[in-house]
Order: C-alpha cells, then sequence, then structure tokens
C-alpha cells in the first residue's frame, strides 16, 4: 500500500564546530573532531542528515577523585592521580576527545594556581593528541582567573572551553576569541536563558558559529526528561531556523550517572536491583542512549562499558 | 488528530434544540471536541455525519487492552510526537521473551522469576508486564504446553508468538479467558489468525516486512472483526525500528488508519547492556510494546526508569510524600536538612546525603511540588509552611538539638523560620552538591 509521506521539511540545520587543530592547522592534535551539521530528527535517515556521529569525550580529572565509585576505580584508579596517564589510558580507551576537569583549582579541593592549571594543560596536551574540552572548577572569581592562563597555554589547539553563563561569560569569552578556541555556553534546562546566554557572547564579539550549548544534563531517573524535552526543542528549533539555537549540544552523562544511587550503591544495600559492576555502566548506557534520541552531539562518559554501547548504538543508529 | 470544535460543529443539525443537554450545538461540538461528552447525545444528527464525524474522531491510536483483572494493561491511545506539548498516556508494556524451546522446568523457572519480581525505586514498584511465549519450536504441542507454564507460573497476562495461526489457536485456548496478546509472525496467515484473535477475543499482533506491508495486512484482519491490533514493522536493526516507530507515530497522527495501531519493538542485541539500551530507546521511541530478552533487574530497573522519566507529565511537577524522611542510620545528633517535596529538589538533597555517609533527616515541605526557589518565589516555601510542616513530622520529639538547616538560596527565610519554630536555623548550601562536604565538616553544628 502507498504510505503518505511524512519526511518533515526543515529549514535549518545545526551548526558544525570543530575541536582540535592538527599542525597543519596550527595545533599538535593527530586529528580533529567535528560535531553537529544534522537536517532533521535524530537518526531519521528518511528525515535528514547526520553528517557527524555524536562523538565522545571521556573524563579525566586533574586529581585523584574521592568519590568514585569501585567499577570506575577498577578502569582508571592505578593512573587517576596523574592527569597525563589518565588521559592516555582514556585514548586507548577509544575516547574521540579528552574531557578534562581542572577541578584541583578549587579553593577546597587543593586551590591550584592559574600557572598550575596550564602546566596541567601543557602535560595532558603532550601525553595525548586528541582535542581537548577544558572546565574550570565551577568558582567563577577563580575560573576567571585560571581559564585565561589555561587558554594561553593550549594556544592554537583549538580546545572546546567551559562554561559560560548568563552572568560569567566575559572573561572567558575574551580567552577564547584571544587564543582561538571554541566555547560552551551554559544554561540549565531553560531555552530563553541559553537563547539569553548566547546573545551576551554573541555581543562580546565572539561567532555563535563557534559555541556548542550545555542545557546541564540530568541522569535517568533524576530528571532526565527535562533535559529530554529540552534537547527535543532545541533541535525544532535549530530546524526551523533558530540561528540562536542551531548549536551543537554537549552533555554531561558521566558525571551525572555516577553520581545516582543505582549507579554507587553497593550490592548489599541493593540486592534486588542486582550486581553494581554491571549496574553502573548500564544506568550511565541507558542514560546516554536515551538522550541522545532527544539529539545531543557530544557526550562526556566514563567507564567503558558505557563507550562500547554508545559506539556501537551510534554505529548501529547511523549505518547506510 | 483530534477535530476542533467548530470541525465538529459543521456535522451538528445547528437548530440549538437543546437536547443534548447544552444550550447550543456549538457549545455541544466543544465539549465533544474535549472528550467531555459523546456525539451520540445528539438525538438528530444525520447517520452520515455521524459517520464522517466517528471515524475522523476515533482516536488516531487504537486503545488496545491486554490481559484481565490485576494484569490488564492497555497500550495505545497517544496523540503526540514529542512530550513536551502533551504527556504520553499509556506507559509501553515491558514484555519479557521465553522460548519454548527450552526444558518445562526451567520456563516455569523463568516464569516463576518474572512474575515475582519486583523492582523499588525512589518509592515506586515496577514490574514486568507481560511474558512472550515463543514458539521457537514450531511445534503446537510444545507451545500449548509452554503457554500453560507461563501462565500457570507467572500468574501474568502473554504474549503468544507463532508464525502459524493453528498454533496460537491451541496456545489460546489452554488461556482462554485470559486475554493474551496473540501475534502472528507471519503475515501470510494474519487472516487466519484474525479469525482466531476474533473467536478468542483477543487482540492481535502482527509482523510484516516494513510499513508499507504492514498497511496492507491491518485492513484485512479489520475486515475479519478485529478491532484491536498490534503493528510489528518487522525490523530488527536498531536503526530500522527507530525509523519505523517513528513513520508509524507519524503517519497515525495524520490519521492513516490502516497504522492507526500501537506498535511493539522487539530486541535484537545479545549483549545484555546493550539490550537494555535498545530497550529503552524503544520505550522513548514510541513503542506500546517493547519484547526483550533483559530479564536481569539491572537491566530492567533502567528500562523500567526510562519509561518512568518519559511518560511524566511535563505540565505536573512530580512530587514526593511531604514528609520527613531519614537517611542512614539517624540518631539525635543527626543533622535535619529541609527542602521541598518537588522530587528532583528531594532526590537531589537525598542523593547527595546518600554520597556523604552522614546519617540524616530530610524534610520535604509540602509546596506542591514546585523547586525551593519557585516555592519561594510564589510563597509556598515561607517560615510558616516550614514550621507547619516540622509540627506535623513531629521533629521536636525526634529531634533534640532544635538546629535546622535551610537550603542557601531561601537564607532570608531564617529569621522568621527562628522566631515562628523556636528552632536554630543554619544556612546549608545553595546547590544539593555542596550537602557531602557542608555535612562532613559538620558545619551545622556552628
Amino acid at each position: 500500500m502507498a504510505i503518505p509521506d511524512v519526511k518533515q521539511k526543515w529549514s535549518g540545520r545545526v551548526n558544525t564546530v570543530t575541536i582540535g587543530a592538527t599542525k597543519a592547522e596550527g595545533g599538535t592534535r593527530g586529528r580533529t573532531v567535528t560535531i553537529g551539521g544534522e537536517t532533521g530528527i535524530p537518526f531519521l535517515s528518511f528525515d535528514g542528515e547526520t553528517p557527524h556521529p555524536p562523538a565522545i569525550a571521556l573524563d579525566v580529572l586533574d586529581k585523584a577523585p574521592l568519590d568514585w565509585p569501585e567499577p570506575l576505580r577498577e578502569i582508571y584508579g592505578d593512573v587517576w592521580s596523574d592527569p597525563a596517564a589518565w588521559a592516555r589510558r582514556a585514548k586507548e580507551l577509544g575516547a574521540d576527545l579528552i574531557n578534562l576537569r581542572l577541578v584541583s583549582t578549587h579553593p577546597e579541593e587543593g586551590d591550584r594556581s592559574p600557572e598550575e592549571a596550564a602546566d596541567t594543560v601543557r602535560a595532558v596536551l603532550e601525553a595525548v593528541d586528541l582535542p581537548l574540552v577544558i572546565w574550570g572548577c565551577d568558582v567563577p572569581a577563580k575560573d576567571q582567573r585560571v581559564m585565561p592562563k589555561v587558554a594561553e597555554a593550549a594556544q592554537g589547539e583549538n580546545c572546546l572551553l567551559g562554561a559560560c553563563t548568563e552572568t560569567e561569560y566575559r572573561t572567558l569569552a575574551a580567552a577564547a576569541q584571544a587564543y582561538r578556541h571554541k566555547l560552551i555556553a551554559l544554561a540549565p534546562c531553560d531555552i530563553n536563558k541559553q537563547k539569553q546566554v548566547n546573545i551576551l557572547i554573541s555581543d562580546t564579539g565572539f561567532p555563535l558559529t563557534d559555541l556548542v550549548l550545555y542545557p546541564t544534563t540530568a541522569s535517568l531517573g533524576y530528571g532526565m526528561e527535562y533535559v529530554y524535552s529540552i534537547l527535543e526543542r532545541g533541535r525544532l528549533a535549530a530546524l526551523a531556523g533558530d540561528r540562536l539555537m542551531a548549536q551543537p549540544v554537549i552533555l554531561d552523562v558521566g558525571y551525572e550517572a555516577w553520581r545516582s544511587k543505582e549507579a554507587r550503591i553497593g550490592d548489599e544495600a541493593a540486592a534486588a536491583w542486582g550486581p553494581l559492576h554491571v549496574r553502573g555502566a548500564a544506568w550511565e548506557a541507558v542514560t546516554a542512549a536515551d538522550l541522545l534520541q532527544g539529539g545531543a552531539d557530544l557526550l562526556i562518559l566514563r567507564h567503558i562499558k558505557a563507550v562500547e554501547v554508545v559506539r556501537s548504538l551510534i554505529r548501529d543508529l547511523l549505518a547506510a | 488528530m483530534a477535530l476542533t470544535g467548530i470541525e465538529i460543529y459543521k456535522h451538528l443539525p445547528k437548530t440549538n434544540c437543546k437536547d443534548c443537554g447544552f444550550p447550543t450545538c456549538l457549545a455541544f461540538a466543544m465539549k465533544v471536541a474535549v472528550k467531555q461528552v459523546g456525539l451520540d447525545k445528539c438525538p438528530h444528527i444525520t447517520p452520515e455525519a455521524s459517520a464522517a464525524l466517528e471515524s475522523a474522531s476515533r482516536p488516531p491510536i487504537q486503545l488496545v487492552t491486554i490481559g484481565v483483572g490485576e494484569n490488564e494493561i492497555k497500550i495505545g491511545n497517544e496523540t503526540q510526537l514529542y512530550r513536551h506539548e502533551e504527556k504520553f498516556h499509556r506507559p509501553t508494556a515491558i514484555a519479557v521473551r521465553i522460548s519454548d524451546r527450552a526444558e518445562d522446568a526451567a520456563i516455569a523457572e523463568q516464569a516463576k522469576a518474572i512474575g515475582t519480581m519486583v523492582l523499588e525505586r525512589v518509592g515506586l514498584r515496577f514490574k514486568v508486564n507481560l511474558i512472550a511465549v515463543d514458539n521457537e519450536s514450531g511445534d503446537a504441542a510444545r507451545f500449548e504446553k509452554a503457554v500453560k507454564l507461563v501462565a500457570e507460573n507467572s500468574g501474568m497476562a502473554c504474549v503468544l508468538m507463532s508464525a502459524k495461526a493453528d498454533h496460537l489457536r491451541r496456545a489460546a485456548a489452554a488461556v482462554s479467558g485470559q486475554r493474551p496478546l496473540l501475534y502472528i509472525t507471519d503475515p501470510a496467515q494474519a487472516e487466519t489468525a484474525a479469525r482466531v484473535a476474533k473467536d478468542e477475543k483477543c487482540p492481535l499482533a502482527v509482523r510484516a516486512d516494513g510499513v508499507e506491508a504492514l498497511a496492507e495486512v491491518t485492513g484485512k484482519i479489520q475486515a475479519a472483526g478485529v478491532e484491536e491490533i498490534v503493528l510489528d514493522p518487522g525490523t530488527r536493526t536498531v536503526k530500522a525500528t527507530v525509523e519505523a516507530l517513528t513513520m508509524i507515530r507519524r503517519l497515525a497522527l495524520k490519521n492513516f488508519r490502516p497504522l492507526g495501531y500501537p506498535a511493539l519493538a522487539v530486541t535484537a542485541s545479545l549483549d545484555p547492556t546493550m539490550q537494555a539500551a535498545e530497550a529503552s530507546i524503544y520505550v522513548a521511541k514510541y513503542a506500546g510494546i517493547v519484547i526483550t530478552d533483559a530479564r536481569e533487574p539491572w537491566q530492567l530497573l533502567p528500562i523500567f526508569t526510562t519509561r518512568q522519566d518519559i511518560y511524566t507529565d511535563p505540565q505536573k511537577p512530580v512530587a514526593v510524600e511531604p514528609k520527613l524522611y531519614s537517611v542512614g542510620a539517624v540518631g539525635p545528633d543527626s543533622p535535619l536538612l529541609v527542602t521541598t517535596n518537588f522530587s528532583l529538589s528531594y532526590y537531589s538533597v537525598e542523593g547527595e546525603v546518600e554520597a556523604s555517609r552522614v546519617p540524616a533527616y530530610i524534610l520535604a515541605v509540602d509546596t506542591e511540588g514546585t523547586s525551593v526557589l519557585t516555592a519561594w518565589a510564589s510563597d509556598k516555601f515561607n517560615a510558616d509552611t516550614i514550621t507547619k510542616a516540622m509540627k506535623k513530622a513531629d521533629v521536636d520529639s525526634k529531634i533534640p538539638h532544635k538546629t535546622l538547616v535551610l537550603p542557601g538560596f531561601v537564607a532570608v527565610l531564617s529569621a522568621g523560620v527562628e522566631d515562628e519554630s523556636g528552632w536554630k536555623v543554619q544556612i546549608g548550601p545553595k546547590e544539593a552538591s555542596g550537602i557531602p562536604t557542608y555535612l562532613k565538616k559538620q558545619q551545622w553544628k556552628a
């Protein structure tokens, strides 16, 4: 039976953003990663194209985490006191990018100086040739001192720096512009606020096409549906031609999933839920799988099993 | 799509006779449009107008009922592509597959395990909805036996999967009256299977090779007298399944009648974590039923939770019961944290308290399910409501130190709460993520 055509006609598309720079491009990365460019609802080949598969960044912290549960300790415990070694591990495990968090610059987590943070970034850049996503410690006063140094240390490497918010964007935007990096624009689950942040950043002279959006993330079971719907609405806006929502999206799945009880609580306390060594990774993998359907371009992950599942899902979803 | 009041009004007699109980035909049409009253309340409507309206106002996706009594589950009647438009109504039924090739004892054991499995999470209890008995053996007697074993040992409603209509007839008779979903996996036998479904008063699922082929076959099933149909587009890869499920939903919502039924998806992955992810994607992308080999609690929990999340009403905040909760082995020295009964606020606090490993009380104040700042702005989280919640939970007799911790964002409330409750107020962190440090350093005792 002939069925009516249900392909939807879209006028807009998601921007593409390239992270990293090879030697030829003035950096030292072995390859670059390009995200975005979709012209339809996620993974529907009859609806539009997905020219660049969603990319995976693996977390690397600049100090050994105290609160990562056993399944993650098994993977990173022997390297996590050294960010360079940790970054090499992340590359071995198949990361497209390194997601470097400068948590030790936090006043209560070691209060390391901007210069020390810059050294860490140099060490990681030297250790692996993958593109970098770099975050501060989320204390604005400190990040304002740290991130310009970091941006300078990584000059020419075309990193993705996070994160500009409605109130804190000038210093980071200036640093990203001066040293040629891409920027993350953060607005928690709010499209109007997201546009506002994007306008503010754009008003400093930083191009909208060099932005990646971060609507924050919620784990499966902890408000994931809010993020899911924001992603769907954001994608619909981009496809309808809204330039202020046309940026690709980064999600911090690993951090959120491994914060949830389902990925942390031990086997004695959660006997009915099954063993933690498979339960935690499944929680992360399913959070990622669900949110990919909402529309995401760059996922930050932690567990190797989650990487394997997400990688294989993306391959299946984009198969010819 | 549902008809508007004006579209319905065009087909009415426009006499304003009031026989329907409404003052005007337009008023009546408006009520029909929002489904508060049936079209049959108008005694003067012509048969032609009635037929036109019935077919146009029929829900775009047929409601399908599987099982009886406690096991009854309804799927279908969905109205949206995106959950932010309006909630998804009827949560996906999760069906675990059992093959009739397994030994009797193994079948009985699996059925019992699935039938008794209850997974608890955030105060909710999740159970598998259906067991899909798969006639993999190709043998009719074997299938009948397996279906009996599953029904007896699980006490659950079943999906009977076979390529042979006569096998379905035999197995359906074995669980007669329990309204299993018959599922014919060979489209060539769809019409014969439809007669079985009609005789046994069961809904019928049909597998066909693709969306077009499905659209062909549903008309024949309907012609045989079966209204409640479930669609299997026969896809067994994630890509093809997501595309087919979306296409079916889009077509159904455009009132393309041959596909106006709920769809089912079958997970094909072998890797157990992948099975959970695959099933969850189908839950998010419109499946009315997901049939899966995932049967371990750690696989099912994220699938159920995906369903819980995706089917949450986006217009209605999710609330927890407003009361005093305790996390860990609380004692008289444990801190008391105050938050709202918005479930995200509460569970964020609860998660961080758990992570801190410091036993603590959490008082969830009734703010009609709104978050701390929203509730404060709308005056639902104030000295008065907090003190009332404290009294109701009888904190005075449980927590002798008489100190409470307010969220950092509402520090302005502290003087009022101290006056009204007589307790000492400490200002906690603004974000829940600051709670572990705050508790570990015993800052609340300052």
